[in-house]
């Protein structure tokens, strides 16, 4: 040991450099691929997501700081300026909603009336936008709430323009959400004007999204508006996703590819809501569900059970509507959504009233 | 003895320091000149403490970074290994080259480094990143010198007090 204090594997025994290189490269494809194709190492991940995440709070920290100090030194006439407006716009919602309230009574009379089809509420729960850069590649955003509030894998997620995303991993008190938008994603989607049902893909960027493989004899044009159509299961039916920018032959010439400019606000809204769906009576509603998904479900009924309990503690839950659902758990939208027939559908954004697909197919 | 003490307490902390610059949210127009922070704390401590740092750690250490960034458990320690094998096997050479030529041998490793992830992603389907991906080792250059004089001292200060 001529190298006393520096000494490494280094020297003189290369190949043993070399070997170890390659022992250390196939431990890290394999974990690579167990990660990508399985979820077998979900358990893994979730524990040291645990563990990571006191470095995220430290990390949002200088952020909130910030949004802090803009507060504390924010002068007393911008906030009032401030106030006069939100508490304008809190009245033109609330003028919204009693709009929607009376046609959600509506619509569930005349569902009463053709009877059989049940109706489904959507609940849902305010979260934060934990100020962190992720992998900027990856469309990805973490959010201040987790397990421990009943958030779990597969939950959608919204904000006021429309779909945002998906919860794809909770830890107990942060979750995290993947973007429509990245390259890893995608939404059936259905055109509210036409009715046709769609696939939404990722692009990797925060403002487009494409729509390949469209028939050439597919009704589809520049400023449909795109919302979703519920197949899958994942997605409940009835949120905007987009509008079409763009529709041009695709490389083939065989079929149209449409580009799409997301209504939700994708690059960093400050808090984005969580949907909860709640069937009245318990049962599945809307398309059959992939069986692990169903699983899911079923974990996640119960967890919004122990939700409903803690609902009025929560600084998170909105208390939208509390006076007329204060049964339900935290601020039931009483939005009875259908899941497949688009003449039936509400959406949560009051749209501009437009006729629905069916009257239009009697006008042309 | 007092030396890797202090060595025990350093390593940790700059991973952890790393990792929160690696985190901090950027203006969207700069973010993507953030240099790979956890890949210089890695050869820094490479070149300083070889016999504690190798390529363990840095597999280790790849994966805290994997879990901080929610990255494919995997990849960020599959680059860190690389990292380390080609950092250790220039090691001698590179330690004592001066400072400016080092950043150059650095950057080097970073843009190397981009390249394997790049690889990554191509092997994943998600496409060849577009260009803003690549800036990021550029601002090494005048980086490098500057964290190697600040740690130099830091951990000289440290060693004194002792």
């Amino acid at each position: 040991m001529a190298y006393s204090g520096s000494s490494t594997p280094r020297y003189g025994d290369n190949s043993g450099g070399t070997l170890r290189l390659l022992a250390y490269l196939a431990l890290g494809v394999a974990l690579m691929v167990t990660d990508h194709r399985s979820g077998a190492l979900a358990q893994l991940r979730n524990g040291g997501a645990t563990a990571v995440e006191p470095v995220w709070w430290l990390a949002s920290l200088p952020a909130r700081l910030v949004a802090f100090g803009n507060a504390a030194i924010s002068n007393q006439t911008r906030l009032n300026r401030e106030n006069v407006d939100l508490q304008q716009r809190l009245l033109l919602a609330n003028a919204r909603i009693q709009r929607l309230q009376s046609l959600a009574q509506e619509n569930d009379r005349l569902r009463g009336l053709l009877g059989g089809t049940r109706g489904y509420r959507l609940a849902v729960q305010l979260a934060g936008i934990l100020d962190i850069d992720l992998d900027p590649v990856r469309q990805r955003i973490v959010l201040d709430v987790g397990a421990s509030q009943g958030v779990h894998v597969g939950q959608v997620v919204i904000d006021a323009g429309g779909v945002l995303g998906q919860v794809i991993a909770v830890t107990p008190t942060h979750a995290t959400a993947l973007l429509i938008t990245d390259p890893d994603h995608a939404v059936p989607v259905q055109a509210v004007r036409s009715g046709l049902r769609l696939i939404a893909y990722g692009t990797g960027h925060s403002d487009r999204l494409i729509v390949s493989n469209i028939p050439q004899s597919g009704d589809i044009k520049v400023g449909d508006e795109l919302i979703t159509s519920g197949i899958g299961g994942r997605f409940p039916a009835g949120f905007p996703v987009g509008r079409v920018s763009a529709v041009e032959p695709d490389a083939s010439h065989a079929f149209v590819a449409a580009t799409v400019t997301p209504t939700a606000r994708l690059d960093r809204s400050g808090s984005v809501l969580l949907v909860w769906e709640l069937s009245d009576d318990g049962a599945a509603v809307g398309p059959p569900i992939p069986a692990d998904l169903a699983a899911r479900r079923a974990a996640a009924a119960l967890a919004q059970a122990a939700v409903a309990n803690q609902s009025s503690a929560s600084p998170n839950a909105l208390p939208m509507q509390a006076q007329s659902s204060a049964a339900h758990a935290p601020a039931a939208l009483q939005l009875p959504l259908h899941p497949v027939v688009p003449a039936h559908r509400v959406l949560l954004k009051p749209a501009p009233s437009k006729p629905a697909p069916s009257q239009r197919g009697q006008h042309r | 003895m007092n030396r890797s003490h202090a060595g025990f307490f350093w390593l940790p902390l700059s991973v952890l320091l790393a990792i929160l610059l690696g985190l901090l949210p950027l203006p969207d127009l700069i973010a993507p000149l953030r240099p790979y922070f956890l890949g210089l704390m890695l050869i820094y401590w490479l070149l300083e403490t070889p016999d504690r740092v190798g390529m363990g750690a840095a597999f280790t250490i790849g994966l805290i970074g994997d879990l901080a960034f929610g990255t494919l458990l995997g990849e960020q320690a599959l680059r860190l290994t690389v990292l380390a094998f080609i950092v250790q096997r220039f090691r001698a050479r590179l330690r004592f080259f001066p400072l400016w030529q080092q950043s150059l041998a650095v950057f080097a490793l970073l843009a190397n480094d981009r390249v394997i992830a790049a690889a990554v992603r191509v092997a994943l389907d998600e496409g060849v990143p577009r260009w803003p991906f690549w800036l990021s080792p550029l601002l090494v250059l005048p980086l490098w010198p500057w964290l190697v004089v600040l740690f130099d001292t830091l951990r000289m200060r440290a060693r004194d007090r002792r």
